[in-house]
Order: structure tokens, then sequence, then C-alpha cells
């Protein structure tokens, strides 16, 4: 027990790893502090914030207790993108040090900002993150997180330089050639999305390489669901542990929970992120061990602070003592969402976007479905595509085009190479109620 | 002159032919042709029936999508080549042939082939100045009944 708190080179946790051991009334106290201070914050600088805590006739000093956040208006996808791109701003552009952005429901981005402060937060959970992933001083951790206008990388390397690892900031991609680092920098964790892992391990295989014979420890993996059979194959292929960590760029980015050595959820970093679970339908609070959707408020962060953020994360709350000490809460890992968004290669997907590049190419929308699948431990997206009279011929050359035409421009809204098939009218499944758009078979077998 | 050609859309997998024949013969339609055009994925099963229009509303209400496209059906001798001084002629007239197939009797010492022309009304004409003979609906049928 204990054991990834107590074994950093000088033989105690790192200190950044302080708050996880909050006793309960002591990290009350911090988050009512914050959350006034976030509250009067977006109050004073962030006019949508402001005209709906005026509507519901709110102002800061409304939160005496911290039950009194269920007061207040949630903040949801579509109040980031009707802001776009610096609407949810805090703070002048002077003071926002760092910019980042994720996809949106309609191919426009979601901007994220940061202070000098806020990337400070930032290393600092992620330092906790890879603490509790049992990471120290001493290891030399491969970031394969994509680097760029996605939050993984950077938030994965500034917490293991706080952390005082060493990072190899690889980045993703070129498979060949992290296999070649891991085996002769002996890399003893790594970090990317757990189907990248998957297809890493077969890659090495392919190359002779046994990754059980490196002394590689820990895969730390992130930015897509994955279930306890990857996780088994993967610990299994590899002789590593496999940790699930939690984050979203609207709150921070990655650093937002993370397991611990007892894999039995992921704890929340709460002095910075309050979570509350409500019922998706009513947005009623839940008490803890409920299951619901996952709400955020950033306690701390200036530049675009969140308040009650619907994550759409479907979890329940842990508030029962963990085995590895820390006092902090845990969420059950994510199985599913409330909205039908579906994360593939790290990219966040919804049918929406598909619907809109469909759209654009027949006219008329088609009947339509997206099937997931993994192979060789990948990702794969097809979109399948019935055949209407609008866009029917008899000339194979023309079909072909409508086929091509229709993926290019499902692929230019994603950024991501999709498969697509054309398919016989009336041969995909209709629904009774909501139409099933996507069938998800990515851990079917796995 | 023009023949009326029903076109659908199957998938290319097993047993994907077998069931817009079968809808057809249900409703008593004879098939005096076909032929199938397939890419890894996909295929077009094209057809001349004798009651088109029956054939492609008996299909639709089945709920297939079918295209009616005009062809032109062209008798050429049946020796060696045959076929080739039939497409010197149209390609000497700068006509683009989309796709053709050949009609599954023969008449005679003639093959009967079917052309699928971007222009089938200049085809014809073309055809005719030439002294091709293009074979109508009324005599296709008369060479499948006798």
């Amino acid at each position: 027990m204990l054991t990834e708190l107590w074994n950093d080179a000088e033989g105690g946790f790192h200190p950044a790893s302080a708050p996880d051991f909050l006793p309960e009334t002591a990290l009350k106290q911090v988050q009512l502090r914050r959350l006034r201070a976030v509250v009067s914050l977006a109050y004073e600088n962030v006019a949508l914030f402001r005209a709906r805590m005026e509507e519901r006739g709110l102002t800061p000093d409304s939160i005496h207790r911290l039950e009194d956040i269920q007061q207040l208006p949630f903040t949801v996808k579509a109040d980031l993108r009707d802001t776009y791109p610096f609407g949810l701003f805090a703070t002048p552009m002077s003071d926002v040090v760092r910019l980042h952005a994720s996809s949106g429901t309609t191919g426009k981005p979601i901007v994220v900002a940061y202070t000098r402060e806020d990337v400070g937060v930032w290393s600092e959970v992620m330092a906790r993150t890879l603490a509790c992933c049992g990471l120290h001083r001493g290891d030399i951790l491969q970031n394969a997180f994509g680097y760029g206008l996605f939050t993984g990388g950077l938030g994965a390397h500034y917490g293991a330089e706080a952390l005082g690892a060493t990072v190899v900031p690889i980045s993703g991609g070129n498979s060949d050639r992290q296999i070649m680092l891991i085996r002769d920098f002996g890399v003893s964790a790594l970090c990317c999305t757990p189907s990248y892992f998957t297809y890493l391990i077969e890659r090495a295989a392919e190359l002779g390489v046994d990754m059980r014979s490196l002394p590689l420890r820990a895969g730390i993996f992130g930015a897509e669901p994955w279930t306890d059979g990857m996780r088994d194959h993967i610990e299994a292929a590899a002789g590593i542990k496999a940790y699930d960590i939690y984050g979203l760029s609207e709150i921070i980015g990655p650093g937002v929970a993370s397991e611990c050595s007892a894999q039995q959820g992921l704890h929340i970093f709460e002095d910075h992120f309050y979570p509350e679970i409500i019922d998706p339908e009513t947005g009623d609070a839940l008490p803890d061990g409920e299951e619901g959707e996952l709400v955020l408020t950033t306690l701390s962060k200036k530049a675009m602070p969140m308040i009650r953020y619907r994550t759409r994360d479907i979890t329940s709350l842990i508030s029962e003592p963990c085995e590895c000490g820390r006092t902090i809460r845990r969420m059950r890992r994510i199985g599913r969402r409330s909205d039908d968004m579906f994360i593939i290669r790290g990219v966040n997907v919804f049918p929406s976007q598909v619907e809109a590049a469909l759209l654009a190419v027949e006219g008329t929308l088609p009947h339509y479905q997206i099937i997931l699948t993994r192979d060789q431990g990948l990702d794969q997206m097809t979109v399948e595509v019935e055949v209407t009279p609008e866009v029917f011929s008899d000339k194979i050359r023309a079909l072909e085009d409508v086929r091509a035409r229709l993926a290019k421009a499902i692929e230019h809204i994603l950024g991501i190479r999709v498969g697509l098939r054309l398919v016989e009218p009336r041969s995909i499944a209709r629904s009774e109620g909501k139409a099933k758009r996507v069938i998800d078979r990515r851990n079917e077998g796995a | 002159m023009k023949l009326q050609q029903l076109s659908l859309f199957l998938e290319n997998r097993p047993g994907r032919l077998g069931a817009p024949l079968e809808t057809i013969a249900k409703a008593g339609i004879n098939i005096l042709t076909l032929s199938l055009a397939d890419t890894a994925q996909f295929g077009i099963l094209r057809l001349i029936v004798r009651e088109w229009d029956k054939a492609k509303q008996v299909l639709e209400d089945a709920g297939w999508v079918v295209n009616l496209t005009e062809v032109v059906a062209v008798d050429v001798l049946d020796r060696p080549g045959g076929l080739a001084e039939a497409l010197a002629v149209l390609e000497g007239a700068g006509l683009n042939i989309e796709y053709m197939y050949a009609f599954s009797v023969r008449r005679g010492d003639k093959a009967i082939l079917i052309f699928r022309f971007e222009d089938p009304d200049r085809a014809i004409a073309v055809l005719l100045e030439k002294g091709l003979h293009v074979v109508d609906g009324d005599e296709l049928l008369s060479v499948v009944s006798a």
C-alpha cells in the first residue's frame, strides 16, 4: 500500500500530491473559497454568465455553502460554439499565454485559454495524475499524445516536467520510431490513447520486439473510452500496468481525474475541479453513488472559468475511502455518454457532423449509419450510406464518384480518414424511436 | 428505336442478385437480357424486360432504387471482326460508348449488342446513316418469341 507515494528518489510522495490527501473539512473549505472567487470572476467578466445569473436573481454573494452551486446555471458545449472564439474569456488577451482548440459539433473548433497561473494549475494536476500512476523523478515518460492544438500532448508534457520525470516529446504517430525509442531509451512509462498503444504492441511484435522484456512498466491512457477487457489485454501483452486518466479541453485538458494503483475508479482533483452528478433529463443533482451526468466547475482557472459544465459523460461518484490513501473522491470509469458523441482516434465526432457532410453532397439526407470497428488496435470508422434515386446511376463511374465525394466531404469536416460504403436502399435497420446512427463494434472480442 | 433499360443498385455480396430477379419473376415478367457490372463493393444490374414500366413499378414497390436509361440495340455480323467493324463506325463518328453488353440470343448470322451512348439519338442517326441495323423493341420481342 502507498508504494507509489513513497517511491520518489527522496523517499516521499511528491509535494504536488499533497492536496490528494486533504481531510474532507479542509478540502471543502478550499472548495468553497475558490468557488466564491471563480463565480465572482465569471460574473464580473463573462457577459453570458452574468446574464444567466441575473435572470435567476443571483449575485456572487448568493453562494454561501458548496450546495449553493446547484442554483447556478449550467454551461454547455453549445455556449462555447456560440461565443466562438473568445466570448467566454474572463481575462484580457494580454493575460492569456496559451490557446488550445478541439473539434466542435459543426466543424468550428472549441477554443480554450490559459493564463500563466492556469498553466501552473494544469502542470500541477497533470503531475498529480502521473504520480497517481506511480511515476516519479527518474522515470522516462514517452509522450505519444499529439502536441499542438490538442491539449493532450502539452498537458502531459508540463505535468511530467513538474513532477521531475524525463519527457520524450515524440508526439503521435511514427510507430516504428516509438518502438525503437521505448527500447533504446529504456522508457519506463508511456502515454497515448489506448487504441494506439494496442497498435504499438502489435507493431512491436512484427518488428521482433517483445514489450514484456522492456523496462516499460506503466501506460497512461486517455482521450477515448476503453474497456476492462482492453486493459487486461494491454497489461498482459505489454507487461505493464495500464491506467485510465480523464480530462477534457473545456475544463483544462488531461488532468481532471486519474486512476491510482488500486485501479478502482479515477480520483478527481476536486480542489480544482468541483464534480457534481446530475440527472441528465431533469438537471437535478444526484447523491454520491448514483449514476448520472458528470458536471464540472473549474475552481481555480482564470482565463476561461467553467461553471457547472455539462460533460455529457455518464458516471457516478465514489466517496468511500480508497486503498491508496487519497481522500479526494473518485468517479467510475466513463462507459458511455448522454449524447451521441463518440471519440475515434482521439477526435470527438458527432453524427450531426457526418449528416452535414452527406447533406452538402446529396442535397437531401440519405439514410446512413456509422460503424466503428477496431482493426489491429486502431479505431476505424465506416459510414454506410443508402443509395437514393437522386444519386443512383447506371454508370459505375458515376457511383464511384458519388462515393468519393461523400467520403471526402466527411473527411474534410472531421479531419480523419473514414471508409464510405454505398449500401442498398432500406438495408439499414429502421428504428421505432431515435435512429441508431452509431454501431460501435470496437469492444467486440477485445 | 431506343430501348428502355432498368438499372438496380446491388451490394456486392453473395445472394444479392437473386432478390430482384425473383421480384420480377413473381410479377410474371420475362427478362430479355441482363448485364451485371460490379466493383469490389457494389454492383449495377442492368435489365431489358418486356414490360419495363410494370417491372420498374414492382421493383420500386419492393424497395429497390431503379434507374431508367435509354439504350440502343444494334445487330452485327456474328463472325470474327463483326463487332470491330461496328465499333469502327461508332469511333469514326466520335460517339462515346458508356458501356455495352451482348444480347443473349442470336438472330440468324447476326448477334445483337446493347449500347449505352451518351447521346442515343445522335448514335441512332449515325448508325442508320452508316447502314447498320438498329433493332427496335418490337423486333427484339419477335426475335425472342421466335
